[in-house]
């Protein structure tokens, strides 16, 4: 986990703007796909998805091993709808209380088109996004209140510590003799336990990353940043990118007349 | 602002000057002062070591002179106010108010890692006192060179270091802050031999180049004592007597109050304590076989799952075969990284073999079957005990008494024994206490009692005397040693070379891992 979001060595275009101009683009193309469920829009969007793909970085092996989970939930997702809704048109296969038709299976594509295309781009946000570029960003560009944004950066890299911690635990606490197996009360007690010890852990070395922090001068007042947060020609472009795809996907769905605003109903 | 001058880059600090008068400090909820009537003078620019009994207030005069004192005590709690008496200065001003002027270093590495790029970690401090960009990074590039990090380039991962690599990054970052004095507390408790003098190396190198005042806490005298010019004894205050024991040149010190120092468990240069020998010969191959790993590869992943692909771990090391006989002591040594932990767990049945086998003999088994990680957790405790590194991993109740309690309560038998093993341990007078809060030497002894209540035929202990002072390391060792010839085996991982001579027995040397390819 911690090894795939090492993003050192990702040399790719998208990885060099700033993390902010990436926000807004991300967050135009999906609150387009949020407005609609029709296959064109999401398509279409997806269509570009893929393109930029490179840009990030991410090969399809990468992407699946990264959003794998997304991915089942977006086919889930679409067949259970086109199983599930109102069958209008011909029917395609009845098997019983399932029964999927042609306009339920246009809805299924729809839904799961889309849900990819929400998706996916968060895949590609955190795979060409450092979450310390991100909070110079946010603490530089956006202006949020450093204490806060440096804090949370800091308290981030002892999460993956923590995965650690937990097994060590774990083994710590079956060699004093609690089991984590046997039944479901079983476990869920020595899980408890577990989260006991790790939380009194992560709170010592919390309060000792606190002290260090703090012995290096952090939360005074004014501080300089080793970093520039930067926007340059490459984040216009970024947000050009970001308008001209969610523009697309409304007007190929409008003129193709499936725009189907989610709550107007079908 | 301006451009910063290569003057800047490269000038001396002006060496900070410590001055306590009658000072004191009482932790907010604790009924007793952590330090009391403190009376010390540091010159600018000396550099002296502090030791000192746990519990003699050292690391609170450390983090008092770092101005970090107060607000974020260790436990986290706030319950009550904290009391400050008398004075302590840094340059004749309070140390909170002058942010920067001191650079403060602890024990547990992970922590004094901050940012997780090497060159931003040693910007943060730098950044905070608003120093101007383009001369943070010079204070970063020479800060780097400075500690002997130069090599790595500055986005280079923190968390690929080793402990020894963050200490000096540490030490780096408190560098780029130009402070006049530096404390370091203990520094390299938790660093392998290696480790320990790249650490104290690099300190020497700094210090030597900036001439800032330091203030070293430590045990372990030897590694430190060409370095400093002066040593200081604290002792826990009273209302009568004077917190400072001793004070003068190390030699001196040392000549004066060597076997005091050794009786109040410091490791004063040369002086290994005595402890108890073993009856008969210990290599002797007398004891009954209880344990094997044959060809066994280790690691602490598990399985990894990509997509639908399970993937195996890529094992830390890879056939290792080792035999664990009835009293006989197995030491497993090496670097850092080599895998001896990770060994050590897989035969205590913790971990699941990658490749290999553990296999229990009958005479260790009877009846719970012969792979160490299907056993349940309590056929585990009555056969193979562990104590792990850190003892608070293992603390599972609020008291002493239940800690010691537990396993034999689980068991069902046993409990008789835990008055010996209390009594044994010297744990007898804080059977009430919250285990928690006790020093760093009772922690270790009660994670060795209250592992071996429940009477196991095999002890397998990952580094049982890191950070011990002498007195808990002899009272150890002695005890083992008694263990050993009551017929437990005893298995332990270990860089401590005095430590294996003490309990004899075989050795088993890991070789450092090779980078194998996925």
């Amino acid at each position: 986990m911690r090894q795939e979001l090492n993003l050192r060595g990702n040399q790719a275009l998208l990885a060099r703007a700033n993390p902010l101009s990436k926000f807004a683009a991300v967050f135009l193309i999906t609150a387009v796909l949020a407005l609609s469920i029709d296959w064109v829009s999401a398509s279409v969007a997806l269509a570009f998805e893929f393109l930029l793909f490179p840009l990030a970085g991410l090969t399809l092996t990468l992407l699946w091993q990264r959003g794998w989970p997304l991915i089942l939930a977006a086919a889930v997702g679409g067949w259970s709808t086109s199983i599930l809704a109102p069958d209008s048109g011909r029917t395609l296969i009845d098997v019983g209380i399932w029964t999927m038709s042609e306009g339920s299976l246009e809805l299924g594509i729809g839904f799961m088109l889309r849900g990819l295309a929400i998706a996916l781009p968060a895949v590609l946000l955190m795979s060409c996004t450092d979450p310390t570029d991100l909070a110079d960003a946010l603490a530089q560009k956006a202006r949020l209140p450093h204490r806060f944004v440096l804090g949370t950066l800091a308290a981030m890299r002892l999460v993956g510590l923590m995965a650690e911690e937990w097994q060590t635990i774990g083994m710590a606490r079956r060699a004093r003799g609690v089991g984590s197996r046997g039944n479901a009360v079983q476990r869920l007690k020595a899980t408890l336990g577990q989260s006991f010890g790790l939380l009194v852990q992560a709170i010592r070395r919390a309060s000792r990353l606190a002290v260090t922090m703090e012995a290096r001068g952090f939360g005074g007042g004014r501080r300089t940043w080793a970093r520039e947060s930067t926007f340059s020609a490459l984040d216009a472009w970024v947000l050009a990118g970001g308008v001209v795809m969610a523009g697309t996907a409304v007007v190929a769905a409008v003129s193709l007349g499936t725009w189907n605003m989610v709550w107007l109903g079908s | 602002m301006g451009a910063p001058s290569r003057h800047e880059a490269s000038v001396a600090v002006r060496p900070a000057a410590v001055t306590a008068r009658g000072w004191g400090w009482r932790h907010a909820g604790r009924a007793k002062p952590a330090v009391r009537g403190l009376d010390l003078e540091i010159r600018p620019g000396e550099r002296v070591l502090l030791l000192g009994p746990s519990g003699a207030g050292k690391s609170t005069l450390l983090h008092a002179l770092a101005g970090v004192l107060g607000d974020m005590d260790d436990d986290g709690g706030d319950a009550g106010e904290s009391d400050e008496t008398g004075s302590l200065l840094v340059d004749g001003a309070v140390p909170r108010e002058q942010r920067g002027r001191a650079g403060l270093m602890q024990q547990d590495p992970e922590t004094q890692v901050v940012l997780s790029r090497v060159g931003d970690d040693v910007a943060f401090g730098a950044e905070n006192l608003a120093v101007p960009r383009d001369a943070i990074w010079a204070r970063v590039h020479e800060a780097l060179d400075d500690v002997g990090l130069s090599r790595l380039p500055r986005d280079h991962p923190t968390s690929a270091l080793s402990g020894g690599q963050k200490q000096r990054l540490a030490l780096a970052g408190i560098l780029a802050m130009r402070p006049g004095l530096i404390l370091l507390d203990e520094p390299t408790a938790n660093l392998d031999p290696a480790g320990v003098l790249e650490v104290r190396d690099a300190v020497g190198r700094c210090v030597d180049k900036t001439g800032a005042t330091l203030v070293v806490v430590e045990h372990r005298v030897s590694v430190w004592k060409d370095l400093v010019d002066r040593i200081v004894v604290l002792q826990p205050g009273s209302a009568t007597e004077d917190a400072v024991l001793l004070d003068g040149p190390p030699d001196q010190v040392l000549a004066d109050a060597r076997t005091m120092l050794a009786a109040a468990g410091v490791w004063v240069p040369g002086y290994v304590p005595g402890t108890r020998a073993r009856s008969g010969n210990p290599a002797a191959g007398s004891g009954g076989l209880l344990l094997a790993a044959e060809n066994l590869a280790v690691s602490r992943e598990r399985p990894r799952r990509s997509g639908f692909r399970k993937v195996p771990p890529v094992p830390v090391q890879h056939d290792i075969s080792a035999q664990v006989r009835a009293g006989q002591a197995l030491a497993i040594t090496g670097p850092n990284g080599a895998g001896k932990s990770t060994f050590a767990l897989t035969l205590a049945g913790l971990l699941e073999p990658v490749a290999g086998k553990v296999s229990a003999t009958l005479d260790l088994s009877r009846g719970a079957g012969i792979d160490p990680y299907k056993w349940k957790a309590e056929q585990l405790i009555e056969r193979i005990g562990t104590v792990f590194q850190e003892p608070e991993h293992q603390f599972v109740t609020g008291k002493v008494l239940d800690e010691l309690l537990f396993g034999p309560r689980h068991l069902g038998h046993g409990e008789e024994r835990v008055d010996e093993l209390l009594e044994r341990l010297r744990l007898t007078h804080l059977v009430d206490a919250n285990p928690y809060t006790l020093s760093g030497g009772e922690k270790r002894r009660l994670s060795v009692a209250t592992v071996l209540a429940a009477h196991p035929r095999v002890l397998v202990l990952d580094e049982p005397t890191f950070g011990q002072d002498a007195n808990t390391w002899a009272e150890l060792a002695s005890f083992l040693s008694e263990l050993l010839d009551s017929g437990t085996a005893v298995v332990s991982v270990t860089h401590d070379a005095e430590f294996t001579a003490a309990l004899g027995g075989t050795e088993l040397r890991m070789a450092a891992a090779e980078p194998v390819a996925p």
